[in-house]
């Protein structure tokens, strides 16, 4: 585990001197503009506007970071041939993809977790005070930290063996259809075949559920979001992830380095 | 006998093309060789000869067609092993985001070294490949050559019992390329096995203790460049200097090559003192008399036309 943290800690250090974490500038000029916008014009719905619009910010700069850099944490390595030394080293190449998963997911966090902070200051600026029920924004915040790193996986697997073009779009498309897994599974009856309906809810199930992720309604709205979906979304999230990655480990262990 | 360093058995391999990829394109036929443990082995052959293909295989970053392949005894496949043996890709390249210390020490960082031991084995290595000055500096801001140093930095900072290097020579000025066969020498004084490709003949014939030619693919030759070679004396070369008039030494100054005012002379060496006794009496002053031997280059250059007319001939016959 001590390689795989090495990777990973490398990962880290290239996000952090190409200057992704730079997105946080833009970020908190967002929250600002709009905390001393909301405070001038809403009234009683200073929450709503603020946590929508930070969660949203939140979860675009992060699907942008995750796709793109996701992507090209293998493809890159592999077009610049800086893994030919690293794989000559006592490095497996399932130790290599965890660590570069591992180090965009850190990355994600600390960047996530800034987010989060620049969003309760806007929300402290405009309300005056953080109440016990704003603890919903986090749990929201954390739903899309776990959908980032659903995503991160999913792109490092389409990465292995396929262009960087191909898996942004890949991944982007599954991330869309991800958005619809409950409407797939509704449309049944007498609206399409039956057939048809069978294999959309059968696809329903395999594809990434983003849509469990979402909570940014009720985080805006200050209602309380049960454990149970807290516990259930971890471990779907987990599960999920650790079966995108064996099969991105076990692709990028076959594949030859030209 | 001790069992060879490096033991490769029938390796092949043959890569797809065309849309479907269902076409092949043998790069690599059947290549059975050993490298003793302890020799410098050279690893010669044209561009596409299958040179690289053969290294990228031991070092698992692409996979066999058939054959296998044993390093110290191990499977390439063992992960443990890559602890006893250094890689050089060719025309390396790394994090540019990096210095050349930050690389070092994070390539050290595999090998379990604690932190002092790390530290002191960067510095060394930066010493030794002439960078210490250079270390606290980015990669982006590198030359070629200094990108070719910190990749033979990075193959022997663990002290590997094995050094495989992949055009060490390349891109480097003739100073760096001085420093680098030191290094392959004093790593030959340590009892380390190397084996290194490699365009420049001369070095081969400098550095190792054996070579192999490898052209389109297959190997071609292995063994000793003089015994590759062959000692037969082909004829000798009188390099002489002519004071007087040009027109004085006759028929045998029209057979010389003048470079300067030198003039080299080959005749058979039988017809040597011949040739003497007439270049003295036409006034030459003989500076030297030399053995010539078929070199290294011409071997290597007779193999490549041999298997480039072999190909038009297969060429012909297909059409």
């Amino acid at each position: 585990m001590t390689r795989v943290g090495t990777v990973a800690l490398n990962t880290f250090r290239e996000a952090v001197r190409d200057r992704v974490l730079y997105n946080l500038v833009f970020f908190a000029l967002v929250m600002m503009a709009s905390a001393i916008l909301v405070g001038q014009i809403s009234i009683g719905i200073e929450q709503i506007v603020i946590v929508s619009l930070g969660l949203s910010a939140i979860s675009i700069i992060g699907l942008l970071i995750s796709v793109f850099i996701g992507v090209g944490l293998v493809s890159k390595e592999i077009d610049k041939r800086t893994l030919y030394a690293l794989l000559a080293k006592p490095l497996r190449r399932w130790e290599f993809i965890l660590g570069k998963f591992a180090g965009l997911a850190l990355t994600l966090t600390v960047n996530t977790a800034a987010m989060a902070a620049g969003l309760f200051l806007a929300l402290f600026y405009v309300k005056h005070s953080i109440e016990r029920a704003d603890t919903a924004v986090l749990v929201a915040v954390y739903f899309i930290l776990l959908k980032l790193a659903l995503v991160v996986a999913l792109a490092m697997l389409f990465s292995c063996f396929t262009t960087p073009l191909l898996a942004i779009l890949f991944t982007a498309g599954l991330y869309l259809a991800g958005l619809f897994v409950h409407e797939m599974r509704g449309l049944q009856g007498g609206l399409i075949d039956p057939a048809l309906g069978r294999l959309l809810r059968w696809v329903s199930y395999v594809l990434p559920n983003f849509e469990n992720f979402d909570v940014m309604g009720a985080a805006a709205h200050g209602r309380i979001i049960p454990a149970t979906l807290v516990a259930q979304n971890t471990f779907y999230a987990v599960l999920y992830c650790a079966i995108v990655l064996t099969v991105a480990a076990a692709v990028f262990s076959q594949r030859n380095l030209k | 006998m001790a069992e060879p360093a490096i033991d490769i058995e029938n390796l092949t391999k043959d890569y797809p093309y065309g849309f479907l990829q269902l076409k092949k394109r043998r790069s690599l036929e059947s290549l059975t060789m050993q490298v003793q443990t302890g020799e410098v082995f050279g690893f010669l052959g044209p561009n596409g000869a299958g040179k690289s293909t053969t290294i990228k295989l031991l070092m698992r970053l692409i996979f066999p067609t058939a054959g296998s392949a044993r390093i110290l005894g191990k499977p390439i496949s063992d992960i443990a092993m890559h602890r006893n043996i250094g890689y050089l890709p060719e025309q390396p390249y790394f994090y540019d985001y990096l210095t050349a210390a930050e690389v070092l020490d994070y390539f050290a960082r595999f090998h379990d070294f604690d932190a002092t031991e790390r530290r002191e084995r960067v510095q060394r290595m930066l010493k030794k490949v002439g960078l210490e000055s250079a270390g606290r500096i980015q990669l982006r801001k590198y030359s070629k050559g200094m990108l070719q140093r910190v990749g033979v930095a990075q193959a022997i900072l663990h002290d590997p019992a094995v050094v495989v290097l992949d055009e060490p020579m390349s891109g480097l000025d003739p100073v760096g390329r001085r420093e680098v066969r030191d290094i392959i020498l004093e790593l030959k004084k340590q009892g380390k096995t190397v084996l290194f490709s490699t365009h420049i003949l001369s070095d081969a014939e400098m550095l190792c203790d054996r070579v192999g030619v490898i052209v389109g693919g297959k190997l071609q030759g292995v063994g000793a460049p003089s015994e590759l070679v062959g000692l037969k004396v082909q004829g000798m070369e009188i390099l002489f200097e002519l004071p007087g008039s040009v027109e004085s030494g006759g028929e045998l100054l029209a057979q010389a090559t003048r470079t300067g005012d030198r003039y080299r002379l080959q005749v058979a060496e039988s017809g040597l003192y011949a040739a003497m006794e007439r270049l003295g009496a036409a006034g030459a002053r003989i500076l030297s008399v030399t053995q010539v031997k078929p070199s290294l280059e011409e071997y290597f250059m007779h193999l490549v036309e041999a298997d480039r007319a072999q190909a038009a001939a297969v060429e012909v016959r297909a059409k």
